[in-house]
């Protein structure tokens, strides 16, 4: 009893603690989304909205550049399906690790499964476990302080008119690459990031945005399901 | 601006937000319906991480700049040895300077 206590405030310390290095990168980038959106023509409930609703900076962002095109719905729909069809990959690699959830806290906690939600999931799961007092913690906070940053952002839209002044506007790619650097131990880490990266670049040249993200990725986790599969150590999703 | 949009975007913005949803629950929904998982299979599943943030990485480097490709470099090996939000930071300090030096 008191160690199981125990567990689930360690679990919520470190959540609460593991959300931190990720507030310097999600801040900015919320605050730009609501500064962006007021000045592509969005009223503040619906910028807010965006946020409250989707809570995926990347589709966000893909709207508001759609917005401007006057382009029809099917297509606007179409286009962030395919941004976030890492979503789909992320839910199925954390299919198998939510063992400790219920079925609401399972489905609720689904809502929350953002990029830093899933590569924090990963990484706990390999180390102390998966709990829902973790994933909680780090994803309720996580949350809240988009819409915070948000509602920031629409509010002083005019001070961050020029992101690019403070490198806010590639602090994306600098984030995500500091998450890949982390999973350099893992199995077959450089043949799959060769090939998705030539993959995602040809792509990026040949289709465009943003099917060099979901396509991109796929010839990565093809190629490293067609490879020899052995008995090598290293994490084992179950 | 357009009869489409500006009457009809929460409606849109509602229906991004299901579709969200949807593809956050449908890896799961649809992998959960597997007893054994083949090892080919596991093997994709797990390139997942690597193979989805790499594709997020290598455009930028590659069309954003020399600078911006310098800063990758720079926070790449910063990560080897420090924890990822310092180098994080060294590269978002030296970006700002560099392009304040490259514009005067």
């Amino acid at each position: 009893m008191n160690e199981e206590k125990s567990v689930f405030k360690t679990d919520i310390k470190d959540g609460l603690r593991d959300c931190v290095p990720i507030i310097f990168a999600a801040t900015p980038v919320g605050a730009i989304f609501g500064a962006a959106a007021i000045s592509a023509g969005f009223s503040w409930q619906e910028a807010m909205l965006a946020s409250l609703a989707m809570y995926a900076g990347a589709s966000q962002f893909v709207l508001l550049e759609l917005y401007g095109f006057n382009l029809p719905a099917w297509s606007v729909l179409l286009a962030i399906f395919a941004v976030n069809f890492r979503h789909i990959l992320y839910s199925a690699s954390l299919a198998n690790k939510f063992g400790s959830f219920s079925f609401v806290q399972k489905f609720t906690g689904l809502f929350l499964l953002t990029d830093p939600q899933w590569a924090v999931s990963e990484t706990r799961h390999e180390k102390q476990g998966l709990r829902p007092a973790y994933y909680f913690s780090y994803g309720l906070l996580l949350y809240a302080l988009w819409i915070v940053a948000t509602a920031i952002g629409v509010i002083f839209g005019s001070l961050l008119a020029d992101p690019s002044a403070y490198g806010f506007d590639f602090i994306l790619p600098l984030y995500f690459l500091t998450i890949l650097v982390g999973f350099r131990s893992r199995r077959k880490f450089y043949p799959i990031v060769i090939i998705s990266g030539i993959a995602s670049y040809a792509l990026y040249l040949l289709i465009g945005p943003p099917w060099h993200i979901s396509l991109g990725a796929l010839c990565g986790v093809f190629a490293a399901a067609l490879m020899p599969v052995s008995d090598e150590k290293g994490e084992v999703s179950k | 601006m357009s009869e489409f949009f500006n009457q009809e975007l929460t409606w849109l913005i509602i229906a991004l937000g299901v579709l969200t949803y949807l593809t956050r629950i449908l890896g799961d929904l649809v992998l959960s319906r597997f007893e054994n998982i083949h090892p080919r299979l596991e093997a994709g599943l797990n390139a997942i991480p690597a193979a989805v943030i790499t594709t997020l990485v290598v455009p930028p480097a590659i069309t954003k700049g020399p600078l911006e490709a310098l800063t990758l470099v720079i926070v790449a090996i910063a990560c080897l040895k420090i924890p990822p939000i310092i180098a994080l930071g060294i590269g978002l300090v030296f970006l700002v300077f560099a392009r304040s030096f490259i514009a005067l």
